[in-house]
């Protein structure tokens, strides 16, 4: 069983790559500032929130590109929100990757939005792991002690 | 009711998005604000007691009788994009009803649109904040919020300072009828220009500082 020093030192390696990365941005700090003894779960509730809504979002993508004439309003609607909620958490890879993927909707580019959506997914899958590390070290760090 | 002194802001916020209400609301609550979400422009409506078919009826107070009565709100702030009603539309809606339209709104969006943003700010948008919403953005609302400043209506022995301190004297004939929203028209009645000077400098209340 790991000391709290060297926990809180992997927990800190382990953010700081997150933003070197580029998988986090700013945005993380600031939800992580509204949480307090309050509201102790506050930035695991917004993740969890946005891991439901995300997984929702990429289905429907799926679907939409399968149709037969797609609706290409409808995928950048969808795309349009998904950078929305990532923009929210600070999730900077997914926001980058829906905005290229916006371009393909806008050029009504089938292909295109078939590899922006795959491309998207496994940004989505990244960051998801990435959060849920992040969060098993902060549990660990607690039941430590720390 | 001794709850505490500081009567607190009430602030309706609209958005499609669960992340962005669950952001909006700490970020709300932080800022110790009370404060109502929800999904769309016409449950904000329906919330405000604004019924889509009386809004004909400008000159009428348009509150439904089962409307939210006890709760005042002082302050809306909506995202622009939502399926139905957009933000812009419902800023209209609000402002053309003679019981909102003093109620500040303001703009949320993801998309930094020059036209989209001088569309509402002429529509009377208080401000338009550019997502995601910051704690420096909310803490900008409070002046807009300090002009429907009638928190301390209810008949309080604490608030007696108040209103010998405000120069806005409230009509108390008028506030017999229990109807919130009659209190805001009578107070629109009631005033001078000095509306939309700031109250107080600092805190909410004379009587806890």
């Amino acid at each position: 069983m790991d000391g709290v020093a060297q926990l809180k030192k992997r927990l800190a390696d382990y953010t700081t790559s997150l933003y070197d990365e580029g998988y986090l941005d700013d945005q993380f700090v600031q939800l992580q500032q509204l949480q307090d003894e309050s509201n102790p779960e506050f930035v695991v509730e917004v993740v969890s929130l946005f891991f439901q809504d995300s997984q929702r979002l990429l289905s429907e993508l799926a679907k939409a590109l399968e149709q037969q004439s797609v609706d290409f309003r409808k995928v950048d609607a969808y795309v349009h929100q998904l950078k929305g909620s990532s923009s929210s958490i600070g999730a900077q890879r997914v926001q980058r990757a829906c905005i290229s993927f916006r371009n393909y909707c806008d050029d009504q580019n089938i292909e295109g939005c078939l590899k922006c959506l795959q491309q998207l997914k496994n940004e989505y899958s990244l960051m998801k792991n990435k959060l849920e590390t992040l969060f098993k070290l902060e549990q660990q760090l607690l039941e430590a002690g720390g | 009711m001794g709850l505490s002194t500081e009567s607190q802001f009430h602030v309706l916020a609209v958005d499609d998005s669960i992340i962005d209400r669950k952001l909006i609301e700490r970020l709300l609550k932080t800022s110790s604000y009370q404060v109502t979400t929800v999904d769309s422009g016409s449950k904000a409506l329906e919330f405000l007691g604004l019924n889509e078919d009386k809004h004909k009826d400008t000159n009428q107070l348009s509150i439904s009788p089962n409307s939210h009565q006890e709760v005042e709100v002082n302050l809306i702030i909506t995202d622009y994009c939502m399926p139905g009603m957009t933000g812009y539309d419902l800023l209209k809606k609000i402002k053309e009803s003679s019981s909102l339209r003093d109620i500040p709104v303001v703009i949320m969006s993801s998309e930094n649109v020059p036209s989209r943003i001088n569309r509402c700010l002429e529509e009377g948008a208080e401000e338009f904040f550019l997502k995601p919403v910051k704690l420096c953005d909310v803490n900008k609302l409070k002046p807009h919020m300090m002009k429907t400043k009638y928190k301390n209506n209810h008949q309080n022995p604490e608030n007696q300072e108040n209103e010998e301190i405000s120069e806005e004297i409230q009509p108390q004939p008028q506030q017999q009828q229990s109807n919130n929203n009659n209190k805001r028209k009578a107070m629109e009645d009631g005033l001078s220009p000095d509306r939309t000077r700031p109250r107080f400098a600092g805190g909410l209340t004379v009587a806890s500082n």
